[in-house]
């Protein structure tokens, strides 16, 4: 990702090199004028990403702080700091029922997590390993998945669900989002699959290693950055997913933040500190997920170029 | 022995992603189909069989015009802020001038997308808001007081309200794409331009452009896919109104299935959903060479 600094030594230097050529070619005076406009577009630029920056982060920062205003003052005092800072805004939107959006969409999402990296990596194995036709269509019947979408299964997939008695259950929300990650999940680990050369498990077989025992030993362990990924990129997704997580589960008790929130809206009316102090809750843990492990989202997400 | 259990290992290991992908993708799939053809509602145990005519229903339907159009339009603006943009800003952002500032700023852009949308449509709705809205606020304490309208709730704004939040939400994921893309051009290629005297545009259009040129047609298409198919924006900020003023094809699926309980025509939108889709998709699996053999 990040140039190493020996890479960014090197761009100077020929930067300076190349510089020092056009010096003693062209006038001092000449010289001067360039870099003058040069330095004049890069600050103009410079300003222009720190002001699309400010766009971002301020409605963010805003929320923030509302989150800390009473109702009053958001209305009457848009832009200004909280005159009291209501901390107890947190404590109240927690016992009013975000902790039990929270802890369900934790467990829907560690569920998910759990089940796409099992059966997506067996499945990843067999696609890598075994060579057949019918590995081939499974592989096609594998990839396929991956233009299929949500919105077009949500009808036939709300009776299924409800025939298999499993509407309104944390199952219907876990089950339906397994299986629509596991097309990209096993085409990633596929791929990083395909890459371990196949001499180490030639040697394990000859020390008398299982099949089973060259996955669990062998292919797992040398892919962890894939799995992290793989990880990153289903939290994201679990945690966030709003069709499913509507129309799905009815009961308030079951549901998710993304869900629970509207929920939370309608139940709360002008109480809009408290609303804001929910978003807030809702949002640390994708943050944070971010700020640590950005190298291996952005990797998943641009190898799988599917948007979440 | 050996043969015959490393013959029955492989189809273990895959049976259950298999099942998984058959049960809740394909056969809800072959269903949807199915269900375009029948009448029924939610909790109906029969279904009555109407043949083509909610196909028929969909042609002269003003509101699934009125929901294409929009779903264009949210395509068209995405792809100008989303692809070029997002290219423009990605070119930027992986300048050397910028070397400094760029991680941060990478981050900052990116930190929208993590966000789950019902949060950012909540958020917008405060943005929106006719009353004590930051947007409005904003433009009376520039002098510009008499451009603020009710956003959501004006039939003409109501749908580009819509798209502009999501362009906010979604520029950095494209971004980052971009600059993923951009970081595989070898640098020798600039090196030569900036030998041979070429400019920081002539670059851009002759090296970088040319460079991305996959990356920029994948991005292309999952930003046309994506708009086809939105639901949660619209349907959060919303719910396709005033009128229908904002609504997009999912949404309408949704409330004909789920609010009218016209659960055989919300299929037949759906179909149609699928039909539009699955173009792309096509298009883009061809183009990305998902799961080919490297």
């Amino acid at each position: 990702m990040t140039k190493t600094t020996e890479n960014i030594k090197s761009d100077v230097l020929t930067q300076d090199q190349k510089r020092t050529k056009e010096r003693s070619a062209k006038s001092v005076k000449a010289s001067r004028k360039t870099s003058l406009s040069t330095k004049v577009s890069k600050n103009m630029i410079l300003l222009g990403l720190l002001l699309f920056a400010f766009v971002i982060l301020y409605p963010l920062f805003w929320m923030v702080v509302s989150s800390l205003k009473s109702y009053d003052e958001i209305y009457n005092n848009v832009w200004g700091l909280p005159s009291v800072w209501h901390f107890e805004n947190y404590a109240t939107a927690w016992s009013m029922g975000i902790s039990g959006y929270f802890i369900n969409s934790l467990w829907v999402t560690l569920a998910t997590i759990f089940l796409v990296v099992i059966i997506g990596s067996m499945a990843a194995f067999t696609l890598s390993r075994y060579k057949s036709r019918w590995i081939d269509v499974a592989l096609i019947f594998t990839i396929g998945g991956i233009m299929m979408n949500p919105q077009v299964a949500l009808i036939p997939l709300f009776e299924m669900l409800t025939w298999m008695d499993l509407i309104n259950t944390h199952w219907a929300l876990i089950l339906t989002y397994v299986a629509y990650r596991l097309p990209l999940t096993i085409i990633l680990i596929r791929a990083f699959f395909l890459s371990i050369p196949r001499e180490l498990e030639e040697s394990a077989i000859i020390d008398g290693c299982s099949e089973f025992g060259i996955y669990a030993r062998i292919y797992l362990p040398l892919s962890v950055p894939i799995i992290v990924t793989t990880i990153v990129l289903t939290a994201y997704f679990a945690w966030n997913e709003f069709m499913f997580a509507t129309v799905f589960i009815d009961s308030d008790m079951l549901k998710t933040i993304p869900s629970g929130l509207m929920n939370f809206r309608d139940a709360l009316r002008t109480d809009w500190g408290v609303l804001l102090a929910g978003m807030v809750i809702a949002t640390i843990p994708m943050v944070v997920l971010l700020i640590f492990l950005q190298r291996y989202l952005v990797r998943g997400l641009s190898e799988g170029s599917v948007k979440g | 022995m050996i043969a015959r259990r490393n013959r029955m290992i492989p189809a273990l290991f895959i049976l259950p992603s298999l099942l998984f992908l058959g049960i809740f993708i394909y056969i809800p799939l072959v269903q949807n189909f199915y269900n375009s053809f029948f009448d029924f509602s939610v909790f109906s145990p029969t279904k009555e069989y109407v043949g083509f005519s909610a196909f028929q229903q969909l042609l002269g339907d003003k509101v699934v015009m009125t929901a294409l159009i929009n779903n264009v339009k949210y395509a068209i603006i995405s792809v100008i802020f989303q692809v070029a943009f997002a290219l423009i800003l990605a070119t930027i952002l992986e300048d050397k001038l910028f070397r400094r500032i760029a991680p941060m700023l990478r981050v900052i852009y990116f930190i929208p997308v993590m966000i789950s949308i019902s949060v950012i449509a909540l958020l917008f709705n405060f943005i929106y808001n006719p009353q004590m809205g930051l947007l409005n606020s904003f433009l009376e304490l520039v002098g510009l007081g008499n451009l603020a309208v009710p956003w959501l709730g004006n039939a003409t704004t109501s749908i580009y309200a819509v798209i502009a939040m999501s362009q906010w939400q979604s520029i950095g994921f494209i971004t980052m794409l971009f600059i993923v893309a951009i970081q595989k051009i070898p640098k020798e290629l600039y090196e030569a331009a900036n030998i041979d005297g070429a400019g920081k545009i002539r670059q851009f259009f002759s090296i970088t452009i040319p460079q991305v040129k996959e990356a920029l047609f994948v991005n292309m298409l999952i930003t046309i896919t994506g708009s086809m198919l939105v639901f949660n924006e619209p349907y959060i900020l919303t719910n396709g109104g005033p009128g229908t003023s904002s609504m997009t094809l999912s949404v309408y699926m949704y409330q004909q299935g789920f609010f009218k309980d016209n659960m055989g025509y919300g299929s037949a939108v759906a179909t149609l959903i699928f039909v539009v889709t699955a173009i792309f998709a096509l298009i883009q699996i061809k183009v990305s060479g998902t799961g080919k053999d490297e």
